[in-house]
């Protein structure tokens, strides 16, 4: 009781005090008087004190580990605290201080003097140079060669001059198909209709990544087949096999239009989702819609003696997003 | 006792003015600065809160930078997520994974860094639209509107690699694009994809580390240089106003001081962004990468869709027919430059060059520190709505495929429909908008010579 009644008294003191200090009423003011205001004070600081029990409610949910939803209650404290200083602070803003609209001058738009002044001392410190045309030049040469060679160093990020690595594959003539779990693919495992990936025997999973690793499989009937006379012999008996890289930018075909084409489309097709480039697997390959402007590479297969897919050979066009050297094979009509 | 406050309140303001002042002699600056005049106009805070979101990327980023891994070395996944137990993966996804899904708070502060990267690109290009459209760019801001737009492509492609480096099924079909469109530049893509992943995509994991120190480092610091020139360049030249009172001129700006006035109102406008981010970032979510499953460069998802900023590329990539540009059986121009390059450019060199080309065809040389509405100059008006609603129409047309699921119509004949609309659409919205401005003009010209008839009239009563 003691305690209450000095902050009372002090409180009562400190009020009375404010009063008799109190500024005459006059124009030395910088920031213009305006009458107080309890009410938005009251609110301003009640938002403040909110905030902070938000805050608080944020360290308790962080801490306490059985909560469900944990994501969305941090959410919610931290964004609930921060939210309620933004209030107090609006509060303050529009009820507390003084919003005054000032007026003043832009800055000059020139300041002709001081440029003469620049002007004069670049001018005046060069002049005991007397062959300013040739020292300029070496400046140029020195800066220029400089800056050259400080980025020369940059080249080591990798082979900006070589780019036959564009157009090596891992396929070799011999070598067998295997799935995703690294078993062997036997022709009789493709069935029509069915659209499967493969990759080269013997290959790492980070090998699997080269763009040129990866083929579709598709089984086609022998009659639909369309092939160019060029990739004659490059079916399997209606199994054909086709870079899983689109040509148009490098995402994987990922989709085989069958038998769902009908009745919208004429015939099957292989498709990538990014850009819906659209191929023929009956015909070699060829674009039948979307932005590609080339068509898939295609790998030679055949069937040994045991029922395994073996490649051919490698693919007859380069894999891979088509770049400037790159080398169009243009089937005969 | 307690103390009285106003007597000891006082000397410690005094004392710590007076040590600022004798040990820095910076008293005049800070007063200045105090004192200086901020605009009363909404649209003014696009920019604010453009900062504000900035400042978030930044608080959060440097939290995820501590538990982010930077590599593609594959490696197995045993972590809590049960549908992507025993799946190969590359380290730096198995690491956004952990951010998400061990690491407390970590789900929320990625969420609120992803949804503060939307908030922040959104508010530049709505600052953007507002500072074109009412001409603020001339005379003398030039500097400060090319340094903004550059700041935009740096937050475009600094938002790119932010999610493509996660290395998602998504983000790596992003990557690979981008790749894609790199390679198709003529005469150096080939060399310069090759040269930045060392080798063809996707290189030898060497893009990863490279990614993550321009995301986390050179590119924050260029846009953060920039930003500091930029606001250095407003407050130098003073912000535009509107004319909506007779005090304010070509030579005499109006404005709420930044203390006391304007203080409270941007502290709270940055509370305020903070506070949303984390609303959203804990409420709703975004990007769940585990859902998407690791990248590998044989794997892809159809519906796919990048972030909505660069929607408008997916769009011009999907867009252009099926055509190389080639020389005998060499190409020479491939054909993601159109849509992936060339698009983009022209839209940047436009923004570029705009101001010039403005100043150019006007003759206006003058200094302009007060704003035109849209209206008042009809040209300008039409030319943004025109480019505008071209990069527009190609970002919808980018959504066909979403169109299709939703309405089931054929995806083909979509493309085929917005090969011309594209073209044609954006003459007629900027033959809209031009009329639309002389209208009203004539409105308001109609309205004047009423208010002066009346005034003449009630003048000619007395």
């Amino acid at each position: 009781m003691g305690r209450a009644r000095t902050l009372l008294v002090s409180a009562a003191v400190v009020l009375l005090g404010r009063r008799k200090r109190k500024p005459p009423e006059n124009a030395d003011r910088v920031v213009p008087k305006l009458p107080p205001n309890p009410g938005a004070e009251a609110v301003a600081i009640g938002l403040l004190f909110l905030a902070a029990l938000f805050a608080v409610a944020f360290v308790v949910v962080y801490a306490v580990d059985s909560l469900p939803a944990h994501t969305q209650l941090l959410g919610l404290t931290l964004g609930l605290s921060l939210l309620a200083i933004a209030a107090s602070l609006i509060v303050t803003a529009k009820k507390l201080v003084a919003t005054e609209e000032l007026v003043e001058p832009y800055t000059p738009d020139e300041h002709p003097g001081e440029q003469e002044l620049l002007v004069q001392v670049v001018e005046e410190s060069g002049d005991r140079l007397t062959r300013k045309r040739l020292f300029k030049m070496g400046l140029g040469a020195a800066g220029g060669t400089l800056g050259l060679a400080v980025l020369a160093p940059a080249l080591s990020f990798g082979p900006f001059f070589q780019t036959k690595y564009y157009r090596g594959t891992p396929w070799r003539r011999g070598r067998r198909l295997v799935d995703e779990h690294f078993h062997p693919v036997r022709a009789s495992d493709i069935e029509e209709n069915g659209f499967y990936a493969a990759f080269p025997e013997g290959l790492s999973l980070d090998g699997r990544e080269e763009l040129g690793a990866g083929v579709v499989l598709v089984r086609l009937p022998v009659h639909a087949l369309r092939l160019p006379p060029e990739l004659h012999g490059y079916d399997a008996g209606g199994i054909v096999a086709y870079s899983k890289i689109c040509t148009h930018a490098g995402c994987a075909i990922s989709m085989y239009r069958a038998p769902l084409f009908q009745p919208d489309e004429p015939r099957p097709a292989l498709v990538c989702p990014c850009h819906y480039s659209t191929f023929d697997p009956a015909d070699g390959g060829s674009v039948t819609f979307g932005p590609a402007g080339r068509r898939l590479p295609m790998l030679p297969i055949g069937v040994d003696a045991k029922g395994y897919l073996r490649a051919k050979g490698n693919f007859d066009d380069e894999v891979g997003p088509t770049w400037w050297g790159t080398r169009i094979w243009k089937p005969s009509p | 006792m307690v103390g009285d406050p106003d007597l000891e309140a006082e000397p410690v303001i005094r004392k710590a003015v007076r040590f600022l002042d004798t040990r820095t002699g910076t008293t005049p600056i800070v007063r200045k600065t105090l004192r200086y005049l901020f605009p009363d106009h909404w649209s003014f805070l696009l920019g604010e809160v453009a900062l504000y979101a900035f400042m978030v990327l930044v608080a959060t980023g440097v939290y995820l930078t501590f538990f982010f891994v930077d590599s593609t070395h594959q490696v197995v996944y045993h972590g809590p997520y049960a549908p992507l137990a025993g799946q190969h993966m590359s380290e730096a996804y198995r690491s956004v994974l952990n951010i998400s899904t061990t690491v407390k708070a970590g789900l929320l502060i990625r969420q609120t860094h992803h949804w503060a990267a939307n908030v922040f690109v959104a508010a530049v290009i709505l600052h953007l639209l507002r500072v074109f459209f009412t001409g603020a760019y001339r005379k003398p801001r030039e500097l400060t509107y090319w340094i903004g737009v550059t700041m935009l492509m740096l937050a475009l492609l600094e938002a790119y690699i932010g999610y493509s480096m996660v290395d998602d099924l998504l983000s790596g079909m992003g990557l690979v694009i981008g790749y894609s469109v790199g390679l198709s530049i003529p005469f150096v893509g080939g060399n310069l994809m090759a040269w930045l992943f060392h080798g063809p995509f996707p290189g030898q994991g060497v893009f990863w580390p490279r990614m993550y120190i321009l995301h986390v480092f050179l590119f924050p610091l260029l846009i953060g240089g920039l930003l500091t020139a930029h606001l250095l360049l407003v407050a130098m030249r003073h912000h535009t106003q509107f004319r909506r009172r007779s005090s304010q001129s070509e030579h005499a700006v109006m404005g709420v001081p930044t203390w006391p006035g304007q203080a409270p109102r941007s502290l709270g406008l940055l509370f305020g962004t903070a506070g949303v981010l984390f609303l959203l970032g804990g409420l709703v979510q975004i990007n769940p990468i585990w859902l998407w499953g690791p990248f590998h460069t044989y794997a892809s998802t159809n519906g796919a869709q990048p972030d909505w900023y660069l929607g408008w590329l997916i769009g011009g990539l999907r867009l252009v027919p099926s055509f190389d540009l080639t020389i005998g059986s060499y190409t020479l121009v491939p054909n993601p430059f159109w849509g992936g390059a060339a698009f983009p450019l022209l839209v940047f060199g436009f923004l570029y060059l705009w101001p010039w080309i403005e100043r150019r065809f006007s003759g206006d040389h003058a200094f302009h520190n007060l704003l035109e509405r849209p209206r008042d100059n009809p040209i300008r008006t039409a030319i943004g709505t025109g480019v505008a609603s071209w990069v527009v129409l190609v970002f919808i047309a980018g959504a066909s495929d979403r169109a299709t699921v939703l309405l089931d119509v054929p995806y083909t004949g979509q493309i085929d429909v917005y090969r011309v609309l594209v073209w044609v659409l954006p003459l007629v919205f900027a033959a809209v908008a031009y009329r639309l401005c002389e209208e009203l003009q004539a409105a308001e010209r109609v309205q004047r010579d009423e208010h002066e008839a009346e005034a003449e009239a009630r003048l000619a009563r007395t």
